[in-house]
């Protein structure tokens, strides 16, 4: 279970990450590291703690122990430090959580004219250049509510790329999507993937984690397991737990 | 009929004296009760708890204790200052508690997902309060302020009691000339009415242009 030796130059650190809900320990000791350009797919059973790990690098949730580092800089306490540190790592939901009462090129926009303080003819040309490249130009009037799940999700990955991001976060992106709409989300990531961006990809999608991923981190009840290349994890599992995971979901 | 007509002046003063301190208190009261509900969802535990006391305190205290304490209380600390801006103060101050806790059931009515959303991209506490959640609860609750500020119109008669100028206190002043009580009172309601049905038909307009549009 060792580092990737090839990541010399750390984006993300976690060192000896604990985190609980009460009692329940939802985080045991993690230790990860993923690199500049990397991206890492974290899979593992529901409850296993991989959402969370996902919400603690921007602090969207706190942690009892341990340290995380975004490039190099640790993460800040709550406050206008760790504002700016967020604007670096974008975040991308499972419930997409566009802002309701704006429209799509508003949602694009107003990070953009609020935290990079860009003039707002400015923002919006940069958030109908993203539409365009998520294949959503047509939409920019519309509100969240008008789009399919999968033509919002393409606009928060738009809306998160807006800030011009280090990494991007994906917490199940595409969990709550009707089968047929999957793939457009995935097409998009995979072109992010390509083009060098450092991705954590929490997902059930194995198809996505065989294609892109240079790691597959594999985690069961709030400890990582298995931290490997995706060849050698799909093929040649170690563990008990990921030969019992796979098993499970690769039979269909 | 004639008790309107024949003091119509006396009714205009005491009509525009409730108008101010429901103008004036409203005002104070939707700042103030904007204020403490941004303490009350703030992610500083002293700013919580300050909101948290503000609340409890005003909430549960009776209105006229409060209409006491400000207009015999402060002067001994040696404020002291015009009747009316008193019972603006304590009309204000008591209000705001009930807005404060209108609009938190208000911002918790916005899912947690959009202030994540704003807040992993990098808006700060204030940017996200102000732009995303704020935005999107008003539209919850402009009924509930809607009948707190009518509350409050009403509520306004207590200072009538510290001698300021206002319309159910002019009944003093026609009763003791004699004129009949029931209609005296009437016209009195009738002046509670227009001010209360204006303050609805306000709402009604706000709820009209921004409670449904989702």
């Amino acid at each position: 279970m060792a580092v990737d030796p090839l990541a010399v130059d750390p984006l993300i650190e976690l060192r000896d990450v604990n985190k609980y809900y009460g009692t329940l320990h939802v985080l045991r000791d993690i230790n990860l590291i993923v690199g500049k350009g990397e991206v890492v797919v974290v899979i593992g059973p529901s409850g296993s703690g991989k959402s969370t790990l996902c919400r603690t690098i921007n602090r969207l949730e706190t942690i009892q122990s341990g340290s995380i580092h975004l490039d190099g800089q640790p993460l800040p306490e709550e406050g206008k430090a760790l504002a700016k540190l967020r604007a670096e790592v974008g975040m991308v939901f499972q419930s997409f959580n566009l802002f309701a009462h704006k429209t799509v090129l508003q949602n694009i926009s107003l990070a953009q004219t609020k935290v990079r303080k860009r003039r707002k003819d400015e923002a919006d040309q940069r958030s109908r250049e993203l539409l365009d490249r998520v294949g959503l130009a047509a939409h920019a009037e519309k509100y969240p509510a008008q789009l399919s799940g999968g033509q919002q999700q393409r606009v928060a990955i738009a809306r998160a790329l807006a800030m011009d991001p280090k990494a991007l976060l994906f917490d199940e992106p595409t969990s709550a999507l009707d089968p047929e709409m999957i793939n457009e989300v995935l097409e998009v990531m995979q072109q992010l993937a390509r083009d060098g961006m450092t991705m954590v990809v929490v997902t059930h999608e194995m198809g996505f984690a065989r294609n892109a991923a240079n790691r597959v981190v594999f985690m069961a009840d709030g400890s990582i397991i298995e931290d490997r290349t995706p060849h050698d994890f799909f093929t040649n599992p170690e563990s008990a737990r990921a030969q019992d995971f796979l098993s499970k979901i690769l039979k269909h | 009929m004639n008790v309107l007509i024949d003091n119509f002046s006396v009714y205009g003063e005491g009509f525009l004296g409730t108008v101010e301190l429901t103008v004036y208190a409203s005002i104070l009261a939707l700042i103030l009760g904007f204020l403490m509900a941004s303490f009350r969802v703030a992610p500083v535990g002293s700013l919580r708890a300050f909101g948290t006391a503000w609340v409890t305190v005003l909430r549960n205290t009776p209105l006229t204790l409060l209409f006491f304490a400000v207009l015999l209380g402060l002067p001994r600390f040696g404020i002291v200052l015009p009747f009316q801006l008193f019972a603006v103060l304590a009309l204000g101050c008591y209000t705001s508690a009930f807005i404060c806790e209108a609009l938190r059931s208000g911002i918790n009515t916005v899912p947690r997902g959009q202030g994540e959303a704003a807040r992993s991209l990098g808006m700060t506490f204030r940017q996200t309060l102000s732009t995303v959640v704020l935005p999107q609860a008003f539209r919850t609750v402009i009924p509930p302020i809607g009948s707190t500020l009518i509350a409050l119109a009403k509520n306004s008669a207590i200072a009538g009691a510290f001698s300021v100028i206002e319309l159910l206190g002019t009944y003093k002043f026609l009763s003791e000339r004699g004129y009949n009580i029931i209609w005296t009172f009437v016209w009195i309601a009738v002046g509670y009415l227009i001010i209360t049905l204006t303050i609805s038909a306000v709402f009604n307009v706000l709820e009209k242009r921004y409670g449904v549009a989702r």
